[in-house]
Parts: C-alpha cells; structure tokens; sequence
C-alpha cells in the first residue's frame, strides 16, 4: 500500500522553548484525501500545504500548542479510506482527520470517527447527507455540500429559462446525493427532469452518455461528476456539437483547477457555485499567493481553502479550551464564530454544517481572461441561509 | 416509431459507431501486447503507461516545440519506441531466460515509476490538447453528429492495424519474425539476428501504444493515470481475443468495443464490467481465447 506519511510543522515548536502555558497540548491531524487519482489536484498535496500554512498562521508553538501534520492516500476508495483512518485512530494517535474528497469515502471515515470518538472536520466531500441523515456529532461540513451546489447553479439555471434536465450522473455516493438535490431544485422551481444516466465511475469516455442526453432534448444537461469526469465530459460535448445546438451544461460542481485542465476555449461560459475563489478579494489573494509559491505555481482550490480554514478554527478551538477532548472541542467550534480571511465570517450549526456565503460564478471567455487562473467572473451572492439546506429539513437526528 | 428495448434505431446506429470509435483504441493498443507477447513472450504492463506518454509527448511537441498534431503523430510513436529499444536492451533483454512472471512484474514497476514521474511534474487533473484545425467540426449523418476527428480515428486505426497485420503475415521481414518466435534457436542457426529481432519488435510495440496516445491526446485529457484505466481492458481484449494472436487483437479491440458501446445504451452502470464478464466467459469456453491455438 503506497501510504505516505509526512512529518512537518513540529519543527518550530521543537526549537523554540515552550513558554507560558503550564501544560502543553500536543495534536496529531491527518490530512486524508486523494493524492494520485483524479481529484489529486483539487485536494492532495495542496491540502497538506493548506495545513501547514493554518498551523503557521496559529502561531501555534507560540501558544504552546505542538501540531503534527500527517497525510495519506485514500486513493477514492471507501475501504482503503476506513483502513487508514482505523489506523491513525488506533495506533497513530492522530485526533482529527482533515478533507476526505469522495464522498463514500466521507461517509465512511464520518462514521468510524464517531465510534472513536475523534472529529473530522470534511472539507473534500460534497454529499449533503454528512450533515443529513448521516449526520454526527463528531463531524464538520467545511467547505460546500450537494444542496448548495444544486441551489446556487441549478437555481440559477432554472431562473434563466433551463426548465428541463437530463442528468449525467457519477454512479457513486456523491453523484447521486448531487443528482437528488438538484433534481429537488429544479422540480420546486417548476421544471422538469427528463431522465438521468449513470456513469461508472472514473469514467475516460462520455460520448454515448452525452448521446443520450442530446436525444432527451433537454435545455439543461447536468453533470452530476467531478474532477477528470467533469473535464472529459465537458471536452466531448462541446466535440459532439451538443452545446452548439443549444443545450446548455451545468457543472453542478466544477473547480478551479478543473477549468485550469480544461482551457477556457472549451470551459467559457460554464456557471458554477464555489465557496471560495483565490481572486475575490485582497485578502484571498494574500493567502493565495503564499499558497502557489509552496505548490508549484497552482493556485489553491475551494476545497485546500477549506481545510486551511477548518484546522485554524480547530486550533482556536483547543487554544480557547485548553483541552484536546473531542466533545470539548466540538461543542466550543460550534459554539465560537468561524472568522478567517478566506471565508469571512461564519458559524457552525448544530448538525456540523459550516455556514458561510456561496458564490455564483461564470468562467471567462478567452478573450476576457488577464492571464492563467484568471478565470472566473462574479454573478451573484447567496448568504449562508439561501445556500445550505434549511435546519428542520435536513433529517438530522441532533436538530432537536 | 419502431423501438429496440426502448432505444430508437437512430440512437443504436449512433452507439454502435460510438463503440467502434472506442474499439479502435482497443485494438491498437491490444495488437501492440499481442505482438510483444508473441516473440518476446513478455506481459508489456507498461503498455499503458507508454500510451500515456505518447499522448504527452504530443502535448509537449506542440507547447515547447511548437510542433503540430500531424508531425506528432510521426515523432511521437519514434521517441516513445525508442524508449521501449533502451528499456529492452537495459533490462528486459537481462531477464529474458526467466519466467515471464518477471518481465511482467518488471514493466509493472516500471509502468508505476513512469506515471508517478509525470504526476509529480503535471499533475493529475490533464492538459488540454486541442483538435487540429483540419478536423475540427463535423457530419450530420441524420442518425447523429460524427465529430470528423472521430471519424479519423477510426480510419487511422484500421490502416494501422491492417499494415501491421500485413506486414507479419504476409512480408519476408514478418516471416523472419514468426520464424523466430517458433524456433530462436533454430532461426538464429539461419543467421537472422534474432536479438535485434527482439529489441525492433519491442521497441515498434511500444510505437503502437504511443501512436494510440497521440490519437487519443485531443479526445480524453492528457492526463498521467490514461493509461492505467485503459490497460486492464486492453488485457481482457488481449485474452478473449487470444494471447499472441495477431488477428484476434485486431477484430477483438473492435468487437468489444462495439458490445461495451451497446452496454452504455441498455445498461449503462454495467458498461465498466461487461468486458470482464465477457472475458470469464470466453475463458470458461475456449481457455487459449477466442483466437488462440492451444498451447
């Protein structure tokens, strides 16, 4: 098993004589995601450098609090993802896992965290049934979930005339949890769904799902998928002359480093909703800048932001308790505002949903675009209570 | 209007040429194990991880080189084939007098190695690689729109595959090769230089994959892990089709192609899988393939 873990961020507390604090609070966080497959690029090494910048930002030595990042490679499958995590619980010490992209993986790790007792804060995984029917009192939804995916593009979508659907859908935990969101989006609005097709999942070739879609003759096609599935279809309809003719896509959940593979000649136009866009304000920019020079130029994805901003709260959290236990520490980040300079100013609701402002977005035209990652143009702003799935219908068993 | 199980005609049409599209890439890729493992007896699993560097070398003749899409298709399969020359004469060359349980665990490290290299350097979300200009639009054929690229595609693969094929069936060069696989000994005694023999045959195997990336490179993105998604089919084609089997890997690629593609249209979650039940059931029948002579 080709499990990787690296050692960082202890250094600076290791040099540095451990002042004040009496007692010093040691943490083990794991940073569990994909770092060789499809959504490599949109978590992976990134995530880990996301970390590392949070326990910077912390200051955390000066608190005397000694942080450990360690990492690993889920490689999108649940059970590798449950072995990894079985360990890092067990035998590593490791108190909070970070990420985990690939929502059965998630859904999975969610779990196995709370029999242990331990917390994970998700920023990877889209499926809005973490803080649903799955939801635990160890678990925090970071970043973005399926109902807010479904509510920002496919709203936006439904209001500009796209009332009827034909899904293309990952045949997994995540694809399905999207294509059910969104389908609820659509159907409340007025419009129709004209049918779905599930793809295996990872998928190279989309042209006969595509086909099918073209036939079903509906204005919107969306796609249900994510990372390589996404580019690859997006590629092959525009190859098929299928947008051309006038049926439009909706990426329900697209990432910047996913228009970067895709080029904006194929990528113009496609509207999507992110949390978090590297270039929407200066102080987004600032982090973002530290964080390419550590990753090679590239600039960070929604999903790195998230589990920067998840391990600061964290930190905060265990600085503000003085303790590391995992009720502790849950019950004091839901109970402290969330503020940091890439999401702004939020809260944690009790079911784990992280509530913050989602963006809605449409990729530039070649033409409009200043240079590389220069990509997205702002179309709307939903608060935090327009994006995520209001308390009382989320079937969550801790909303009393 | 006349249905099939719900489908239209027009759409099966559609699908069925879809599925030999995707059959080319098959059959390329497959005929170039079916040649490896007939003279050298080698399992190639790096076969898909040449695949992939063919579709990047492409990616890499246009953006530092500024060479086009129709050169590459030229200078790729070169440089990537005589990658496979120095990887044959560096290591498969050494263990060639084992069982080929070694070669194939050899090519399967090397193959992980290879995509672990251009991982690190590119990533794993793609490049984009577009058409070339000459192909871009297409026909409306009534039943559907045929991307002229895809149509090329086809076109391209089947005279590549029936050259091939010609050329070890039917030419002196391609008898001194089927005299070498049946008897090295024997053959060399004649004064062929049969190592040489090897080190080509290797080396224009490995050309075929990267000729399939090259292809390959505008359609899916240019991506490290392309090949290793497509090399455990392209193993099942090899083995329903027959080990070693020249024809078989051709007509194989196509056909499986084919089935998968109707798959996708009756029962789209099985479209992963369908090849592999083939392959256990082909097995169970005929274990040397459907093509094979029995061992």
């Amino acid at each position: 098993m080709k499990l990787k873990t690296l050692l960082a961020a202890t250094a600076l507390g290791a040099l540095m004589a451990a002042p004040a604090l009496a007692q010093q609070i040691s943490v083990k966080a794991g940073v569990l995601n994909d770092r060789s497959g499809i959504y490599a690029d949109l978590s992976g090494e990134g995530s880990v450098i996301a970390a590392r910048l949070a326990v910077e930002d912390f200051k955390a030595a000066e608190k005397g609090i000694k942080v450990e990042i360690v990492s690993a490679d889920h490689q999108n499958k649940p059970d590798v993802g449950s072995t990894i995590t079985r360990q890092w619980y067990d035998q590593d010490g490791v108190d909070l896992i970070l990420d985990v992209p690939t929502s059965s993986v998630a859904l999975a790790v969610s779990q196995i965290t709370k029999d242990k007792n331990k917390i994970l804060i998700n920023s990877g995984a889209g499926t809005s049934d973490l803080t649903g029917k799955a939801c635990s009192p160890n678990t925090i939804h970071w970043t973005y979930d399926t109902y807010a995916l479904a509510q920002g593009t496919g709203g936006a979508m439904v209001k500009a005339g796209g009332d009827s659907w034909f899904f293309l859908t990952a045949d997994y935990a995540f694809g399905h949890a999207l294509e059910r969101d969104t389908s609820a989006v659509v159907t409340k609005a007025g419009g129709k769904v004209l049918g779905a097709v599930r793809t295996p999942f990872p998928g190279t070739d989309f042209s006969s799902f595509l086909l099918q879609a073209q036939a079903s003759k509906a204005k919107v096609i969306g796609l249900a998928n994510a990372g390589g599935d996404l580019t690859n279809s997006v590629k092959q309809a525009s190859e098929f002359g299928i947008t051309q003719g006038g049926q439009k896509l909706a990426g329900l959940l697209t990432f910047a480093s996913d228009v970067h593979a895709l080029g904006l000649q194929a990528a113009q136009g496609l509207v999507l909703t992110e949390s978090f866009y590297w270039d929407r304000d200066d102080g987004t920019r600032a982090w973002s800048e530290r964080f390419a020079k550590l990753n090679g130029g590239k600039k960070p994805t929604m999903v790195q932001a998230g589990v920067y901003s998840g391990l600061l709260h964290y930190l905060k959290a265990v600085e503000a308790a003085k303790s590391k236990d995992s009720a502790v520490v849950m019950a004091k980040m839901k109970e402290m505002p969330t503020d940091d300079p890439l999401f702004g100013k939020g809260t944690i609701r009790v079911n784990g949903r992280k509530m913050h402002s989602m963006y809605l977005y449409e990729v530039k035209k070649p033409s409009e675009s200043k240079g590389p990652w220069d990509y997205y143009k702002q179309l709307a702003v939903l608060s935090g209570e327009e994006a995520f799935q209001p308390l009382a219908e989320t079937g969550c068993s801790l909303v009393k | 209007m006349f249905e099939l199980l719900g489908v239209p005609p027009q759409a099966l049409f559609g699908q069925v040429l879809l599925g030999l599209i995707n059959g080319s890439f098959y059959a390329i890729l497959s005929l170039g194990l079916a040649v490896i493992f007939g003279l050298l007896n080698i399992i190639n699993f790096a076969h898909g991880a040449q695949y992939m560097m063919g579709a990047f070398v492409a990616w890499m003749c246009l953006n530092y080189l500024g060479i086009n899409y129709w050169a590459a298709l030229v200078v790729a399969p070169i440089l990537v084939g005589a990658t496979g020359i120095v990887i044959e004469r560096l290591l498969l060359a050494r263990i060639a007098k084992y069982d080929h349980l070694y070669g194939l665990l050899l090519t399967f490290g090397l193959a992980l190695i290879i995509q672990g290299l251009f991982r690190n350097y590119y990533g794993s979300s793609g490049l984009p690689y577009g058409i070339p200009p000459q192909l871009t639009g297409g026909q409306n054929l009534g039943f559907m729109f045929l991307p002229t690229y895809r149509g090329w595609v086809v076109v391209a693969s089947l005279i590549v595959c029936l050259a091939t094929w010609f050329m070890i069936e039917k030419t002196k060069l391609g008898s001194y090769l089927r005299a070498a696989t049946e008897n090295p000994t024997l053959t060399q005694a004649f004064g062929i230089n049969v190592p040489l023999l090897v080190t080509l045959t290797y080396g224009f195997g490995v050309a075929l994959a990267a000729f399939a990336g090259v292809l390959a490179a505008p359609i899916y993105a240019v991506n490290p892990n392309m090949g290793a998604d497509l090399i455990i089919v392209v193993f099942a084609v090899v083995v329903i089709g027959g080990m070693g089997s020249i024809m078989g890997a051709i007509v194989t690629g196509f056909s499986l192609g084919l089935i998968e593609g109707l798959t996708k249209v009756f029962y789209p979650e099985a479209s992963s899988t369908v090849i592999f039940i083939i392959m256990v059931l082909v097995l169970l029948v005929k274990p040397a393939g459907l093509f094979g002579r029995a061992a």
